[in-house]
Parts: structure tokens; sequence; C-alpha cells
């Protein structure tokens, strides 16, 4: 039981960075200059790089306790052929990107989590997801700052670029309270003992979040949490997201190049 | 995209290893310094080409003029003799 909750949290970590990566990834060529297509290609990358070992440490789970006869688990398969039911990602991952105020916003405040999460995951007892939470913080944490920057310098911009930001934080703001519900599958592997007690991070997170959009002047909105991506149910987003993520693996099933 | 042209250029100079000087790789668009720095380390060091790097607004830059080539340059090209090699050494003086 508890090696099924490990893989759902791997998958969980995993799902969150491909998301991310992925929506990062469709700026690719269409960033505001290039310097700046360049860099979130860069954070882009890191974040599927991270996906990768997930997927492949829950892969290597599934194999371990699967009956005799399955056919292999890949990181491939986990990342292409399921449906969005069977992803976990928070929902604040999959948003839209928008303009580029809101893609950099949804940056920070996902990279702002995952800077303290990574923090935390680096003194679980599962060996391997803390192995992977060391390699990966210092990704983040350069994420962190880049993000930060353009929060602050987009924020505390023109009346142009705040009035996005006033937008970008009322339409974002409602997923970011999800990333500190813990869903079953985190709650039975002891917070504090294996996967990180949400509950630790969420005053650091909140915290940094304070200062930063107090430096950008924008002003803290209070709105309801939107949940349940953690458990598979997902808004409209993913959906779309998946078909494009997908395609070649489900028109061509195992084709490579 | 009218804006970003309003961006000031930059020079960008990597340290590539400890010990070694920072050498010109390019330049690049940047609002101010820290966002120079930042885009630089994504532009030029994502292959771990750098550990440490100076951006210089290139305005700052002053640079000789090409025309005036042939007579900054040119003139060196016959004294030898400002070459240490050009001159023969005394035996008696070693480790030279």
């Amino acid at each position: 039981m508890k090696a099924q909750h490990t893989i759902d949290y791997a998958l969980h970590l995993a799902d969150d960075a491909l998301v991310l990566g992925h929506r990062n990834s469709e700026w690719t060529g269409h960033g505001p200059i290039l310097e700046q297509d360049i860099a979130l290609s860069n954070i882009a990358l890191d974040l599927i790089g991270q996906a990768r070992y997930l997927y492949q440490y829950a892969a290597r789970l599934m194999n371990a306790t699967a009956a005799s006869g399955k056919p292999e688990v890949t990181e491939d398969i986990l990342a292409y052929l399921r449906d969005s039911w069977d992803f976990r990602n928070c929902l604040l991952v999959e948003q839209t990107n928008g303009d580029w105020g809101r893609t950099v916003l949804r940056q920070f405040f996902f990279s702002a989590y995952q800077y303290y999460f990574y923090r935390e995951l680096q003194q679980s007892r599962d060996t391997e997801l803390a192995a992977i939470a060391e390699k990966s913080l210092k990704e983040v944490t350069y994420h962190l700052r880049w993000s930060s920057e353009w929060v602050i310098r987009l924020g505390d911009g023109t009346e142009e670029s705040h009035t996005r930001m006033v937008a970008a934080l009322d339409g974002l703001w409602m997923y970011t309270g999800e990333l500190f519900l813990p869903a079953d599958y985190e709650r039975s592997l002891s917070p504090g003992g294996i996967a990180v007690d949400l509950a630790v991070i969420q005053p650091f997170w909140e915290e940094r979040v304070r200062e930063v959009l107090q430096e950008a002047t924008l002003a803290l909105p209070s709105a309801v949490a939107q949940k349940g991506g953690k458990q598979g149910r997902h808004t409209e987003q993913l959906g779309f997201l998946l078909a494009e993520m997908q395609f070649l693996q489900r028109a061509y099933p195992g084709c490579e190049w | 995209m009218e804006k970003q042209h309003n961006w000031p250029l930059w020079e960008i100079f990597i340290r590539s290893k400890q010990g070694l000087d920072h050498k010109h790789v390019g330049s690049l668009h940047a609002a101010d310094a820290a966002m120079a720095i930042a885009n630089a380390r994504d532009v030029y060091t994502r292959r771990m080409e750098g550990i440490s790097i100076w951006v210089v607004e290139s305005k700052y830059v002053h640079a000789s003029n090409p025309d005036e080539a042939e007579s900054f340059y040119d003139p060196a090209s016959d004294k030898v003799y400002r070459h240490p090699t050009f001159y023969d050494l005394p035996d008696e003086l070693k480790h030279m």
C-alpha cells in the first residue's frame, strides 16, 4: 500500500513539473525578446528534466510491484499515454499562458512553492526523492529569482504592465490554495517523514509571496481556493494541453525520432 | 515590439574558469544591469561555459577607429627590436 502511495506521490510531483514545463515550452519561439525566450525555454527544460527523474522513479516502483507478465511501464508511457483524470498535477500549472505577465506570475507562485518544497524534500526518508530534490533545488532557486524579478519589474512598471499584473493575479490566485491542501496519498506518507508536510512550508511561501507582491505594488487578493487537480479533477485547460502534448505518441504509438 | 528597441545593448564577458580572464562573448539587450546578468546567464552559460559574468553597457565601450588602422598599427610591423628575442644575450646570463 505504501508503495502505491509513493508511486502516486512521485507521479503528482512529476505531473506538476511536466505540465508547467510544457506550458512554458509553448513560448519557445514566441518570447517577447530573444533573451527571455531562451530564459523561459531553459526553465521549461529544467522542469521537464525534473519530471523525467520522477517518472523514471515511479516507473521503477510500478514495475517492481507489478504482477508478472504485465508490460513494462516507462517514463514515456507515464507522460504520453495517461488521460487527464490520471494526471495529479495541481490546477495552477495547467492554466493557460495568457500574456507574459500571467506566465511569469504563474512561474513565480510555483517556483516559490517548489523552492520550499524541495528544500524540505531533501530530508525525506525516501533517499531517491531526497536526491531528486537536492538536484532540483539549485534549478528552482534560479527560477524563483528570475520570476520574482519579473513580477516586481512588471507590477512596479508602467501603468499598462501594472494593470496586466493585476489581471493575472485575479486570474491565478484562486489556484494557489491547492498547493497546500494535501491529497490522500500525501497524508498517508507521514508528512515530515517521506512526504513534505505542506503545513510547514505554507508560511514560508506566504511570506515570500507577500514580500515580492508588496515590492511589485500588487495587493494580495482574497479568493476561494479551487482544488481537485491533485486528485485528477482538472480544469478544461489540461485536456487541450494533453491533446497537443500526447498527439504524436497517440497517433504513432512507439514512434521515435 | 517598439519597446524592446529601447532596451540598451550590453557587452557580455564570461570567465570560463578560475584563474582565466573574462573574455568577450557577445552582446544582448536588457533593461538594466541586473537583467543583463540574468540574460547573460541564460544565453551564454547554459552549456557550462562560465563561472563569472561581467556586463558593460555598450555605450561605455570606446573603440579605436578602423579608418585609422594604417596609422595605428602598421608602424609597428618593422620594429622587430621591440621584441625581447631580437637581442643576443651574453652566455653568462642563464634562466632567461
